[in-house]
């Protein structure tokens, strides 16, 4: 890659973003884009790129072919995968030996491979483009569509789409207020849960008194179950500091920082990246682009507390301390980071600041719902066949999400819930399915939108059980701050343990609610106040499940281990011995072509068998013995 | 204890000051000592309150709030489950469970003979490839019981 000189003016950096948005509207060569971020990684494409690197240079392409690695193109499923321009061919879950294949046939001989097609497991149709597959189709990707056209490690590739355009026009164009104005006009709301208007929290922190003011950008996606800051950082780090910049200049803040999870390496990495391009670049220091304006970015890693996702407690952790909220007010638009007014905004939101500097506040505020403006990005994962990254519109029903975008459930299960908004949120039900997806219709349906999170659980999961998992969480992440949340999740804990262990006995539900409502009464931040949600929201949609726990001591989805145990079922049992050797106890007993039967009293029930067995003939069934009890 | 004998004072030292001797940069500081020694030594705590002025206590205050440090020695190895709610429903726990049958030790814990840690982490955020483990930094997708004794057999060498 050329180096980068230091850009000296507005006109020059005008200049170089012509020239490069120019040479890639010229490219003649033909571009090989590979979905390289976390997942992709995970799933080899580093090895992929190797291969493809090595094929490229046999047939001596280097000057007709060039590679692109970007951050993830949102379809987790279909990875490792390639688009191919200007035709837009997708291929996927590719290994390294595909390679070769790929610059033969298709780039030389321009024919399509068929077996690394996508093909719908519904239609057993084949799509040969990116847009013709069915999980593309809805979506709406404004926030992540550039993904697939930067090289994240690339400041050059930014401006080759455009990218600092809109930082240009608004400080040539626009005064602060205005950016405020258009950012208020659009209607954007806080992507990281609570949905505060961006344009408000701006102004209240403009209003503040002091010279020294801060912005931070909230990249401590702690919801487990939400990916998109991390793909967004990865993919497209220049995209969420430009809107940081701008951010800066209409607050009157010099100084920022992101604070990014450690669990998320890759995405420490390229933000690290970027900002010292930027730094060589002129673009981020003292008298940017001599127009008298100062900024500069700092990264501060968390060190793995939910808890700190809490602006307060956020801006504990940047300061060194202990990550524990504080009383709000005075707000962090008062009073925040040393003491100074700070503005704070999710990854997200941030990364649609110069869309809406872009395009204009009207372009914006016409996606979505009365109340809620814009795109949302959704990981959708869990039991669902499409799982990825989808951004669509707002005011799509959950059942367009799930079924048109993510294809349904895998084997033919029936849908139980969806989850939403992770720890904070709430499981909601098949009867609502056609909900609008806004910030107001999910907080009515006593689940939140939070971070963007959206788990698909089938009949196989447990409500008992998830309802355990978000309160295990939350007992550990509390930071302990407010009696109400540190006992009262740890109590709600003990009393949903013991249901799902069969010691749940008649009251337990209410005195359940009781301490929900409780904890969420008498807690002082977020963690404590919607730590209810998940309790509350299963025992609204999901009685019957708890109620068989206590009362037939029984659980319907054949989870939780102390109500079930694993029996062969004859009929279905082939002998073939998987059964046999996946068990680590060696519980199970049969010879080959016999009948398999499991000894009760050597089974841990780890499920291996289960697992194994390609016959179904393996079921959880009632565990008789408690009833006994 | 042998690793306290051989900490290398000078390189504490320089981490501070790579922070510029800032009191606020304590989590980074920490961030880094455990990123030479996997975990944080009780003698460069104290090392990092004389030098930074803060009282021992409020540093054992940090570096036991946050997840990511550990005052334990960890292993050669280190082997991290997800909990990840995807993952979770995919089977996580059930993962975890085989990684404590095959390593022999609880989860949080290291084994005696220094090989592996145990540990689970509350999302790595790459949920769409559930149930995830990752070891020594390498992430491994789609595993299932049945791969664990697979995916440990190539750090046993």
């Amino acid at each position: 890659m050329k180096r980068m000189k230091k850009i000296k003016t507005i006109a020059e950096l005008k200049q170089i973003i012509e020239e490069q948005t120019l040479s890639r509207k010229n490219e003649t060569a033909k571009v090989i884009t590979v979905s390289s971020g976390t997942c992709g990684q995970a799933r080899g494409s580093l090895k992929v790129i190797e291969a493809l690197k090595k094929a490229i240079k046999a047939e001596g392409l280097e000057e007709k072919v060039k590679l692109r690695i970007t951050g993830c193109h949102g379809f987790c499923e279909a990875e490792p995968n390639v688009i191919i321009y200007p035709d837009r061919i997708f291929y996927q879950k590719l290994t390294p030996a595909d390679a070769r294949a790929i610059i033969k046939e298709t780039i030389q001989g321009g024919k399509i491979i068929e077996k690394l097609l996508y093909k719908d497991p519904q239609t057993g149709q084949k799509a040969v483009k990116e847009d013709e597959i069915p999980f593309y189709k809805k979506q709406k990707r404004i926030v992540l569509g550039d993904n697939v056209f930067v090289d994240p490690t690339s400041l050059l590739e930014y401006f080759s789409v455009g990218g600092f355009r809109s930082l240009i026009k608004a400080m040539v164009e626009l005064t602060p207020d205005e950016i405020i104005q258009t950012v208020k006009e659009s209607g954007l709301r806080g992507r990281g849960g609570a949905g505060f208007p961006t344009g408000v929290k701006w102004e209240a922190t403009r209003r503040s008194h002091g010279d020294i003011k801060y912005v931070i950008c909230n990249g401590d996606e702690g919801d487990p179950g939400a990916y998109m800051d991390r793909s967004v950082l990865e993919g497209n780090p220049f995209r969420v500091i430009e809107g940081m910049m701008i951010g800066g200049l209409a607050i009157g803040a010099r100084e920022s920082y992101i604070y990014v999870r450690d669990e998320y390496p890759l995405a420490v990495r390229h933000v690290t990246l970027a900002i010292d391009q930027l730094h060589k670049a002129g673009l981020l220091g003292k008298n940017i682009l001599q127009t008298g304006i100062d900024f500069d970015i700092h990264i501060a890693k968390g060190a793995g507390a939910f808890v700190c996702g809490e602006e307060t407690a956020l801006i504990a952790s940047i300061e060194g301390r202990v990550g524990e909220p504080r009383q709000r007010p005075p707000f962090p638009s008062i009073k925040g980071l040393w003491k100074k007014p700070t503005c704070i905004n999710n990854v997200e939101t941030w990364a649609n600041i110069p869309l809406i500097i872009k395009n204009g506040a009207d372009w914006f505020a016409r996606t979505g719902t009365n109340g809620s403006k814009g795109t949302k990005i959704f990981s959708l994962v869990g039991k669902i066949n499409n799982t990825g990254l989808v951004e669509v519109p707002m005011g799509i029903t959950l059942k367009e999400i799930i079924y048109d975008i993510g294809g349904g459930i895998p084997e033919d299960k029936e849908f139980k819930a969806v989850q939403t908004g992770g720890p904070s949120g709430g499981c909601l039900p098949a009867s609502l399915l056609d909900l609008p997806i806004d910030y107001e219709s999910l907080t009515g349906a006593g689940s939140i939108m939070g971070s963007g999170g959206m788990i698909v659980m089938d009949e196989k999961t447990c409500m008992v059980d998830v309802a355990m998992y978000f309160l295990n969480f939350l007992r550990d992440e509390s930071c302990g701050k407010c009696i109400s949340c540190r006992e009262g999740t740890q109590r709600m804990w003990e009393i949903v343990k013991d249901i799902s262990e069969g010691k749940g006995k008649k009251g337990d539900l209410e005195l359940l609610e009781e301490l929900a409502l409780a904890t969420k009464e008498a807690s002082m931040c977020g963690l404590g106040q919607t730590a209810a949600n998940p309790v509350l929201s299963t025992l609204k949609y999901f009685r019957d499940e708890f109620e068989a726990h206590i009362f037939e001591k029984r659980c319907p989805a054949g989870v939780c281990k102390s109500l079930i145990r694993y029996v062969v079922i004859a009929e279905k049992c082939t002998g073939c011995q998987s059964c046999k050797k996946a068990c680590p106890n060696q519980a199970i007993q049969g010879t080959l072509k016999d009948i398999h039967l499991i000894d009760q009293s050597k089974c841990i029930k780890c499920g291996a068998c289960l697992e194994a067995c390609q016959f179904e003939a393996i079921e959880a069934q009632r565990e008789v013995a408690i009833l006994v009890e | 204890m042998s690793a306290n004998q051989t900490l290398d004072q000078d390189k504490i030292r320089q981490l501070v000051e790579r922070h510029g001797g800032s009191k606020s940069k304590l989590i980074s500081i920490l961030q880094d000592i455990q990123a030479v020694y996997h975990y944080l030594p009780a003698e460069a705590l104290k090392t990092v309150s004389r030098l930074l002025k803060i009282p021992l206590i409020d540093i054992i205050s940090v570096a036991t709030f946050y997840r990511a440090f550990s005052l334990k020695p960890r292993g050669r190895h280190v082997a991290t489950v997800c909990m990840g709610t995807a993952c979770y429903v995919r089977g996580g726990p059930k993962i975890l469970e085989e990684f404590e049958r095959q390593l022999q030790i609880k989860k949080g814990d290291t084994s005696e003979d220094g090989e592996w840690s145990l540990e689970s982490v509350a999302c790595l955020g790459c949920c769409a490839i559930g149930p995830v483990v990752v070891i020594d930094g390498d992430y491994h997708a789609h595993t299932s019981i049945r791969k664990v004794g697979n995916i440990l057999k190539k750090y046993r060498k």
